[in-house]
């Protein structure tokens, strides 16, 4: 690990201009997984800003009619919350099929998006990774493959986001809240994570100078009829090779609204609007959620090692809409995939 | 790296004096701000009962309660925690006074090499005090960041299984 100088933030606004005052400062949380890439050196920050005394840990009801998560709020913390249980089970149970216990306890809800999209490459300072270091070049494409995208890689990189919880977020149609030098603005979360192309040493559209305080979720938390299905090397523990957030409403036997968003195939938490839209209208049924996961993965493409996952995502996506159909949820600590 | 004063406190890479309350006592760390908790209380405070395994918390080995919630302290770093209450292996029964999980290991043979037990035990007493484990599948679940490469598996859930009835059933 690199030597840094470190301080404690009070409040956001300390901690913003902070970080405004030093472009190779970094926030930290929880830690876990900036602390890991620091013990690798892929990330060698000159200041550290504690940010965890920040008051930003509430989880509360919004006027709209949702709920706020603050940006400090632990995995934990969110998982288990009464409200988010009964009103967002979707949510709660992503956060669960991801990490274990002790990463959860100290993950906030803030650096979970913020954790990097990344790969074994990524992590490994001893090879080329263009979003390690840009220019020079992406070894992962020509070589062990099998964690790597699906949908929306470029040449440049293929690495995937791990996070589990973002998944069931970008199905929430959550909003991120962020406060920069020149005040707070919100970002949907489609908008948050970025696509690879010609820059992926960016993962996100986040300022150089902005803190996420908080993440907003509508009313609308597809509490009856949703699911969140895993798919892994082993049954816990472990990164997903194709993960599938499925969330419906109803009008009697027909879909009024659908939510799909995928982990574990793309840089970014993978929801597909045209997908959604395939869905909502029709009846419930196989025909209807293979549409729709043809749709989905009509512009996929496997490479060497893992070109598997496009049948696989194919089946899990049918999979998950059955379950979220059903009312019959994928638990996540039964590991058997009903 | 000299220090500066800014906003947000002092920005600063010396060594610094940290407080932590460990195992019932008020500690004073000299550490500097790369130094991780477990590094922290094994190199500085002489606990080596929490193992550094991998390091980078995929094993579980170096699982410690912090304000009584288990955490991984290889991915924390001491300076973050001022001020709070830390409990390890140590502080968990003693030589003649097992806690009942230590116990509960020894009759339900729950090691073999032992390296990963001390993080196993600690991670076993948040699971118990967080009180969503009921059956040995959610034992199995919420006990996942815990390695054991020994394979002692069946074992670790019966004797955590075990002293979760102890538990239990204490007055």
């Amino acid at each position: 690990m690199n030597r840094f100088e470190y301080a404690r933030a009070s409040d956001v606004a300390e901690a913003v201009r902070a970080r405004a005052a030093d472009a190779s400062a970094r926030f930290i949380a929880g830690g876990t997984n900036l602390i890991d890439l620091m013990k690798e050196n892929v990330a060698r920050p000159t200041r550290l800003i504690d940010i965890n005394h920040l008051p930003l840990r509430g989880i509360e009801d919004t006027d709209a009619g949702g709920v706020r998560i603050g940006a400090l709020a632990t995995n934990t913390a969110v998982a288990y919350d009464a409200r988010i249980e009964a009103r967002y089970p979707l949510l709660s149970s992503a956060i669960l099929a991801g990490a274990s216990p002790q990463l959860r306890n100290a993950a906030t809800t803030g650096g979970n998006l913020l954790q990097r999209t990344r790969c074994y490459y990524f992590y490994d300072t001893g090879t080329p990774c263009n979003k390690r270091e840009p220019g020079t070049g992406c070894p992962a494409i020509a070589g062990v493959n099998r964690i790597h995208a699906i949908l929306g890689a470029s040449e440049n990189c293929i690495a995937t986001h791990p996070s589990d919880m973002c998944v069931a977020l970008a199905a929430l149609a959550a909003t991120v809240r962020v406060t920069g030098p020149s005040g707070e603005r919100e970002i949907a979360f489609a908008d948050f994570h970025r696509l690879p192309g010609d820059t992926p040493e960016r993962d996100t559209n986040l300022g150089e100078d902005e803190l996420i305080t908080a993440i907003d979720l509508p009313p609308e938390g597809f509490a009856s009829n949703y699911s969140y299905l895993k798919l892994r090397d082993r049954l816990s523990y472990a990164f997903a090779l194709v993960s599938v957030a499925a969330a419906l409403t109803f009008d009697g036997d027909t879909i009024r609204e659908a939510r799909l968003a995928l982990g574990g195939v793309a840089h970014k938490p993978w929801r597909d609007t045209a997908a959604e839209a395939a869905l909502a209208g029709k009846p419930a049924n196989r025909a209807t959620f293979e549409t729709a996961a043809a749709a989905l993965l009509a512009d996929a493409r496997g490479y060497s090692g893992n070109a598997f996952k496009i049948e696989l995502a194919r089946r899990a996506i049918v999979r998950a809409l059955s379950q979220a159909a059903a009312g019959t949820p994928q638990v996540q600590t039964d590991k058997r995939v009903r | 790296m000299g220090t500066e004063a800014s906003a947000a406190g002092v920005f600063s890479a010396a060594v610094r004096p940290v407080t932590l309350s460990v195992n019932g006592a008020d500690r004073e760390l000299r550490i500097a701000p790369w130094t991780t908790l477990l590094d922290g209380l094994r190199e500085y405070l002489g606990l080596t009962g929490t193992k550094k395994g991998c390091d980078h918390g995929q094993c579980g080995a170096c699982t410690v309660l912090v304000d009584g919630v288990r955490i991984n302290s290889c991915l924390t770093l001491a300076v973050m925690h001022e001020g709070a209450t830390i409990r390890t292996i140590e502080g968990i029964g003693a030589e003649g006074a097992l806690h009942p999980l230590q116990q509960a290991f020894i009759d339900h043979d729950a090691f073999q090499c032992g390296y990963c037990t001390p993080g196993q035990i600690c991670s076993a007493t948040g699971l118990i005090a967080e009180g969503r484990a009921r059956t040995p599948e959610e034992i199995r679940e919420l006990m996942s960041g815990n390695l054991c490469r020994c394979g002692a598996y069946p074992n670790i859930v019966a004797a955590i299984e075990h002293a979760m009835r102890v538990a239990e059933t204490a007055p």
